[in-house]
């Protein structure tokens, strides 16, 4: 008499209930993050909405009276560096990624160093590159704690988001296109220019945008380069700054309560330009984005 | 012979360029060039860094530097022993991994094993918005609304404490370690699923045994990198954390990690030169070698999982 098989299909009982605690632990680990999420807006929005209005858009920051304070100066000062950091990086960032991909030879090891380094420089702690533009900018230099050295240094930040989103974008253009175009007896920088660039351009602007919204929200590398100042004029390329989230920053610090709420209705501004932009990348990459 | 005599007064027709198209090298050049930005990027950093830092040692012995249990630059008689500062770092960092790393990996393996195509598909990108949302605003949520929150539960934490940050911080990293965990689970042949399913194996099982021990370097690789994450987070820390320097092993109490002590000197008008303006570059050092060496193993261990299975 030999022992009889389980039927299949059928498991101890045991697994069954394991199974259904290990998925209720899976879904939790989701539910944190978005729970969070959304306590974080619901708080923000309910501390910050009063604070919200037409003054806040007008006015510059009044250290006295959170009545009257606005954020004026800051916000003028996040659109300059968005708007500057927007011309030094994707030049340079999609140049990069084109002699990544298109030039260079990946056996060399001049160029996988160059690969590595990028990959290094994209996990830097962004306060270390605040010192970067403290000792040469500000400092060395001389340049002083003005709106282009924070453009500057936001730029090295984010240059290897930009690069790496670039980069993928060129890579997903398919070769029989450069094929095609060299048999025709084009040059390899008409190939690059006239078919893979114009290919890759709605990746690369998705990459570009979203890189340019980490960048917008990046406070601590701006302290170092010096926007934590009192400032009332509007920003100018070699003048004193601030920006938004080093205001936001400095109300928060203040003690008094009041200034908290205006810390909410600043972050109520910035959240909603942060997501205006990452709105804006998304449709953009679902209108244009070709699959080959 | 005759054959040849046909073609012999033809020219043969020459397939390469006439010239040497000049442009072309000189567009490569400006491309190389801006590759070279990065290059500078690294080596400006390693400058800005050691060249203070080298002053700053002769003033004050290594030993000091990182056996002294005292910091506080700014006082008279001044001490600098940086163990407080990474006390400070490391309980920080250890409560962000509380939070940080077995959520992300639970989060990792539904999306990648149990959620269907259409609810990964708008979770991955929603779980990106809570990795784009700035630091000072995580900030401002373990200050204002984190911490009087744990003071309603009765944990009695100060206004500023190592536990809030830490928290908060941890949330904040769940999608790293999600989004490079998931991609290395979705590396995972399906093969190996199948074979286990085949074999009577339950989904826990699929998922416990087979697919996170196959994804285990991408996994440790979104370790590494949300723990080099925490290590250099300033915003949190700087607003949540408190500005006491000092050795305790109570999160409820203050603390000063390396990168808030930088921020919370960097900004005041610190004088060029003093050995208070120097500081910030030694602990800028201790923080870049700290996670540059994270970072490196961080992108080895994903470059491993990439050749296994790709």
């Amino acid at each position: 008499m030999s022992a009889i098989p389980a039927p299949l299909g059928q498991r101890p009982r045991g697994d069954k209930v394991r199974g259904t605690i290990f998925y209720v632990l899976l879904l939790i680990s989701v539910a944190v993050g978005f729970i969070v999420l959304f306590t974080l807006i619901v708080d923000v929005v309910q501390k910050g909405i009063g604070y919200v209005d037409p003054l806040f858009f007008t006015e510059p920051n009044n250290p006295t009276n959170p009545q009257e304070a606005g954020a004026k100066p800051a916000i003028l000062g996040t659109i300059y560096l968005m708007v500057l950091l927007l011309m030094f990086v994707v030049p340079i960032g999609v140049g990069t990624a084109i002699y990544l991909e298109e030039y260079a030879d990946r056996e060399r090891w001049y160029n996988r160093l160059l690969e590595l380094n990028i990959q290094n420089l994209a996990a830097v702690p962004s306060i270390v590159y605040g010192i970067l533009g403290l000792a040469f900018l500000v400092r060395g230099l001389g340049l002083g704690r003005v709106l282009l050295a924070g453009a500057l240094i936001l730029t090295l930040l984010v240059l290897p988001t930009v690069i790496v989103a670039s980069r993928e974008a060129i890579r997903s253009v398919p070769d029989s296109i450069r094929q095609g175009a060299y048999a025709l007896g084009a040059t390899q920088w008409q190939v690059v220019r006239r078919q893979v660039l114009p290919a890759a351009i709605p990746g690369i602007a998705t990459g570009s945008i979203l890189a340019l919204a980490r960048a917008i929200g990046e406070t601590a590398p701006l302290l170092l380069v010096g926007a934590l100042t009192y400032v009332t004029v509007d920003p100018s390329l070699l003048g004193s700054f601030t920006a938004l989230p080093v205001q936001i920053y400095q109300w928060i610090a203040r003690p008094q309560e009041e200034f908290r709420y205006l810390a909410a209705a600043g972050i109520m501004v910035l959240l909603a330009i942060l997501l205006t932009m990452n709105a804006f990348a998304i449709w953009l990459r679902n209108r244009y984005q070709r699959r080959w | 012979m005759a054959a040849q005599d046909t073609t012999a007064g033809a020219q043969p027709i020459r397939l390469r360029a006439k010239g040497r198209r000049w442009g072309e090298d000189v567009v490569k050049g400006l491309l190389a060039l801006c590759a070279l930005v990065s290059v500078a990027t690294t080596i400006g950093i390693i400058i800005a860094l050691l060249e203070p830092s080298i002053e700053f040692f002769r003033e004050v012995s290594i030993v000091d530097f990182f056996s002294g249990e005292r910091w506080a630059p700014l006082f008279e008689p001044a001490s600098f022993g940086v163990r407080p500062l990474l006390a400070g770092t490391f309980a920080v960092t250890f409560w962000a991994c509380v939070v940080a790393l077995p959520l992300g990996l639970g989060a990792a393996v539904y999306l990648s094993e149990y959620a269907r195509p259409r609810v990964r598909n708008t979770l991955k990108p929603a779980l990106e918005v809570l990795a784009g949302i700035p630091t000072v605003v995580f900030g401002f949520f373990a200050l204002t609304f984190f911490t009087p929150l744990l003071q309603d539960f009765g944990i009695g934490v100060g206004i500023f404490n190592v536990l809030s940050a830490g928290l908060v911080m941890g949330v904040m990293l769940i999608p790293t370690v999600a989004s490079i965990s998931e991609d290395a689970m979705a590396a995972v042949p399906r093969e190996l699923r199948d074979g286990a399913f085949g074999l009577g194996a339950s989904k826990l099982q699929v998922a416990t045994r087979i697919v996170i021990p196959a994804a285990v370097s991408g996994i440790v690789a979104s370790y590494v990198l949300a723990i080099s994450r925490a290590v250099g987070e300033t915003m949190i820390v700087l607003i949540a954390a408190g500005g006491i320097a000092q050795l305790t092993a109570d999160p409820r109490e203050p603390a000063q990690t390396m990168t808030a002590f930088i921020g919370a000197t960097g900004l005041g008008d610190v004088p060029t030169g003093s050995l208070e303006y120097k500081t910030i570059f030694a602990v800028g050092l201790s923080l870049f070698v700290i996670t540059f060496f994270m970072n490196i193993i961080s992108i080895r261990l994903v470059r491993k999982y990439r050749e296994i299975y790709e």
